[in-house]
C-alpha cells in the first residue's frame, strides 16, 4: 500500500523525522482555517498541494503557493477535484512555507535483485532520482544496509558522507536518516522516501516530501488499515477485499476467475490474445480464488465480476492440482444456484475449463446440472476464445 | 539423479502438528517421500498420525536430524512464525529448507536470507510462497500434486504453483527429472539461476522449462546466465503481459513498477539469448514437445 504525502509526513512525524509543519484539507473552507492558523503564528505563506498517489504533481498544476487565508481558500478550490494522470484531488495538504536553500535526496527501500534493503542518498534532490541518476550517476550514491545489522548513527553518517552532503546539513541529516530507518524497519516498509530533503535558511534539516510503500503481507502485525485510502479505491475491488478475494478491476469485457496467481495473470494474457480476433475485447478483471474453490468462494466470486457493468461474459479457469475438479464443479453449480437464490440470476454466459485432478468427474457434474448459461470448453486456449468470441458478440447485440 | 530433491532425501515438516503441516505430511509420505518427522516445541515426544502412519514430533530441527538423519525441511509454519522456523533449520545447518508459507512480511525474508548468507550458505533456501520440489518417481517435498505427471527427463523451474502444474500435467506422457517451485514473492532463496545451473549439470535432464512472470528481473538475469552457461535446450513461458502498471496481481512480487518488470522485457531478453518463448502455457508445452522429440 501506498501512502499519500500528509500521511507519509505523518508517519515520519511519529518517529521524530523533522517534517515541514504542515495540516490536511478536504474542503477550500478547510484550507483557509488552517492556513489562518499558520498565518496567527506569523507564517502566513503556505502551499497547497494535491494529495494523489502520482508523481509529477507540481507539472499537473497540482502545488501552488499561497499568500495567506483567503488564497489558500482560493488555490484549493482550484486543486480540489482536479485529475492529475487519472486520480481525482480529494485532499489538499496545506503546508506552512519554508525557505529552502538546498534541496537533497534521501531513501532506504528493498531491493529485490540484490535481496536486501538499500540506502540512496544524493546532494541533489528535488527532481526524480531515476533522472539524477541517469544525468550524473556519480551524484547518486546506493549503500547496502545488511537487513541484520540496521542503520545506527555510525551507518547513518556513513549515507550521508556518500551522498556527498555539506558539512552543514550532515549532522542532521545523519540523525533524520536513522530516524527514517526506524520508520521502515519499524513499519514494515518497502520504501521510504524524503524527496526533498530540505536545508532551510535557517539552517534545519526536514522533510518537505514523503513517499512510503508499506508491505501488505506484515498487516497482521501492525496498523497499516488506518492508512486505507477509501475514495481512491475501486468499489469492486474494496468489495472484493471485504470478502478475502484477490481480485484486481481492468478495463475489459471478459470476467476472470482462475485458481492461483500465476494461471490468473496467464489467463488474462490468453483472453487479450484471442480478443485481438474479436474487435480487441479485452479481460475485466484479475481474480485467484486460491487453491480452495469452495461452493462459497465461487459465488463471491462470481458476484464481484458479474457486478462489474463492462463484463460480457465470464471465463472460469481451473487447473486442479490438490483441489479436485469435481469440487470445483460442484461449487460453480451452487455458486449459480446461491447467486440465484440472492435474487441476482446470472444471464452472462460462463465458460468453464477445469483441467487435472479429476477433471472428467468435474466436467460430468457441469453437463449433468445443465445450467443455460454455462459452457464448457475442454482446453485453455480455446476457453479463451470462446469467451471473447461471446463478449463480442454480447457487445454488438448478435 | 534429479536435482536437490532425490529418492534418498530424508524429510522433516516444521509445523507437522498444524492442519496443513499434517495434511500435506501425509501426502508426501503418500507419495513416497521419506517423511521421517517433524517438529513443534511444545509436543516434542509425542508421535504425530499421518494417514495410518505415524511419525516423530520433536521439539527442533536439530532433535530431529540427530535423531533422524533427515535433511530436508519443509516449513508450514504461519507467517508470524517463518522467520524463527527458517533460522533455527539455518542453525541446524540442514542443507535444504522448502519454505511453503505465504504471506510472509519481505522484511522477515529479508533477515532468513542474510542470515544464510552470513552462515556461509550452508542451508538452501526455497520459497517463500513457493509449491516445493517434485522429483517424479523419487521423493515430493511440498504441495505439487504427486500424481499429475510422470518420471523423466524435463527440468521445469517456476515462480507460479498452477502453472508449475498445468506444465507438468500437459508433458506428463514425457515426464519431470525434477520440477522446482521457486516461489512469487520479491525476495526468494533458490532462484531461476541457481536451478539452471544445477539442471545444466544434471545428467538425467535433458530440457529445460523456465516459468517467470512480471516484477522484478530475475528472468532478465537468467537469460544472461543461460547465454553463457546453459547449453540443454531452454524453454519458457512468462506470465502478465496485460498486467497494468503498479498493481499487485496475486503474488506479492508479480509488480510492474514504472517501465521495470514488464513481461514483454522479460520475453524479449529470452528470446534474444536464444530461448524459446511460448505465447501460451499450452505453447510453451508444444515447444518443449518439439524438442524433446526432434532429439
Amino acid at each position: 500500500m501506498d501512502l499519500f504525502e500528509h500521511q507519509a509526513k505523518e508517519l515520519f512525524a511519529e518517529y521524530g523525522v523533522p517534517v515541514q509543519r504542515g495540516r490536511v484539507a478536504a474542503s477550500p473552507e478547510e484550507a483557509r482555517e488552517i492556513a489562518a492558523g499558520f498565518a496567527a503564528e506569523g507564517a502566513p505563506l503556505v502551499v497547497v498541494k494535491a494529495q494523489v498517489k502520482a508523481g509529477g504533481r507540481g507539472k499537473a498544476g497540482g502545488v501552488k503557493l499561497a499568500d495567506g487565508p483567503s488564497e489558500a481558500e482560493q488555490k484549493a478550490r482550484q486543486i480540489l477535484g482536479m485529475d492529475i494522470k487519472g486520480h481525482t484531488v480529494h485532499k489538499v495538504l496545506i503546508a506552512s512555507a519554508c525557505d529552502i536553500a538546498q534541496e537533497y535526496y534521501l531513501s532506504f527501500l528493498l531491493d529485490r535483485s540484490a535481496r536486501t534493503f538499500v540506502a540512496i542518498c544524493s546532494v541533489q534532490g528535488g527532481v526524480e532520482i531515476e533522472e539524477v541518476a541517469h544525468t550524473n550517476p556519480e551524484a547518486v550514491a546506493r549503500i547496502p544496509v545488511d537487513p541484520l545489522a540496521g542503520v545506527d548513527a555510525a551507518k547513518a553518517a556513513e549515507i550521508v558522507r556518500a551522498g556527498g552532503l555539506p558539512p552543514e546539513a550532515a549532522a542532521q541529516a545523519a540523525v533524520l536518516a536513522e530516524r527514517l530507518w526506524s520508520v521502515f524497519a519499524d513499519e514494515d516498509a518497502t520504501l521510504v522516501e524524503v524527496n526533498p530533503m530540505a536545508l532551510t535558511d535557517q539552517g534545519e534539516v526536514l522533510a518537505v516530501d514523503g513517499k512510503v510503500s508499506l508491505d501488505d503481507n506484515a498487516a497482521f502485525r501492525q496498523e497499516h488499515a488506518r492508512f486505507a485510502d477509501s475514495e481512491g479505491t475501486d468499489p469492486l475491488e474494496s468489495r472484493a477485499k471485504a470478502k478475502h478475494l484477490n481480485y484486481v478491476k481492468l478495463e475489459g469485457q471478459v470476467g476472470i476467475i482462475g485458481n492461483g496467481a500465476g494461471l490468473v495473470m496467464s489467463t488474462l494474457d490468453v483472453v487479450a490474445y484471442a480478443g485481438e480476433e474479436f474487435g480487441g475485447v479485452r479481460p475485466a478483471n484479475f481474480l485467484d480464488i486460491g487453491g480452495g474453490a469452495s461452493a462459497e468462494v465461487m459465488a463471491d466470486g462470481l458476484e464481484i465480476v458479474l457486478s462489474d457493468p463492462s463484463v460480457r461474459s465470464v471465463l472460469v479457469n481451473v487447473f486442479g492440482g490438490i483441489t479436485s475438479c469435481d469440487a470445483v464443479a460442484n461449487g460453480i453449480v451452487s455458486a449459480i444456484g446461491m447467486l440465484g437464490a440472492r435474487g441476482e440470476q446470472v444471464r452472462h454466459p460462463i465458460v468453464v475449463r477445469l483441467d487435472g485432478n479429476n477433471a472428467a468427474e468435474g466436467r460430468r457434474i457441469l453437463d449433468e446440472a445443465a445450467i443455460g448459461v454455462v459452457e464448457q470448453v475442454a482446453t485453455m486456449d480455446d476457453a479463451a476464445r470462446r469467451a471473447a468470441e461471446m463478449a463480442a458478440a454480447a457487445a454488438t447485440g448478435a | 539423479m534429479a536435482i536437490f530433491l532425490t529418492g534418498q532425501s530424508r524429510v522433516i515438516v516444521q509445523g507437522i502438528t498444524g492442519s496443513e503441516g499434517r495434511r500435506h505430511g501425509a501426502r508426501m509420505l503418500a507419495a513416497g517421500t521419506k517423511v521421517v518427522g517433524g517438529t513443534n516445541p511444545r509436543k516434542a515426544g509425542q508421535l504425530i498420525d499421518l494417514d495410518g502412519s505415524e511419525v516423530p514430533v520433536f521439539g527442533t530441527v536439530a532433535d530431529a536430524m540427530a535423531e533422524t538423519g533427515a535433511d530436508v525441511s519443509v516449513v508450514f509454519v504461519p507467517p508470524a512464525g517463518t522467520k524463527d522456523a527458517v533460522i533455527e533449520a539455518i542453525d541446524a545447518r540442514i542443507p535444504l529448507v522448502i519454505v511453503i508459507t505465504e504471506g510472509i512480511p519481505v522484511h522477515d525474508t529479508a533477515v532468513f536470507w542474510a542470515y544464510a548468507c552470513a552462515n556461509g550458505n550452508a542451508t538452501r533456501i526455497v520459497g517463500p510462497n513457493c509449491p516445493g520440489i517434485a522429483s517424479p518417481g523419487k521423493s515430493n517435498a511440498g504441495i505439487i500434486p504427486a500424481d499429475i505427471t510422470t518420471e523423466g527427463r524435463i527440468g521445469l523451474v517456476s515462480k507460479s504453483g498452477t502453472l508449475t502444474y498445468q506444465m507438468m500435467y500437459e508433458l506428463r506422457d514425457i515426464g519431470f527429472s525434477t520440477a522446482v517451485g521457486i516461489g512469487g514473492d520479491p525476495v526468494i532463496g533458490t532462484t531461476h539461476i541457481d536451478c539452471l545451473r544445477a539442471f545444466a549439470d544434471d545428467p538425467e535432464t535433458d530440457a529445460i522449462v523456465m516459468i517467470g512472470e512480471i516484477g522484478g528481473d530475475a528472468e532478465e538475469r537468467a537469460a544472461s546466465f543461460i547465454e553463457r552457461n546453459v547449453a540443454k535446450p531452454v524453454v519458457a513461458y512468462v506470465a502478465g503481459f496485460t498486467a497494468p502498471e503498479g498493481k499487485t496481481m496475486g503474488h506479492a512480487g508479480a509488480i510492474i513498477s514504472g517501465s521495470a518488470g514488464t513481461a514483454q522485457a522479460k520475453k524479449e531478453a529470452l528470446e534474444k539469448v536464444g530461448v524459446r518463448v511460448g505465447r501460451t502455457p499450452s505453447g510453451a508445452a508444444r515447444l518443449v514437445r518439439e524438442i524433446v522429440q526432434s532429439h
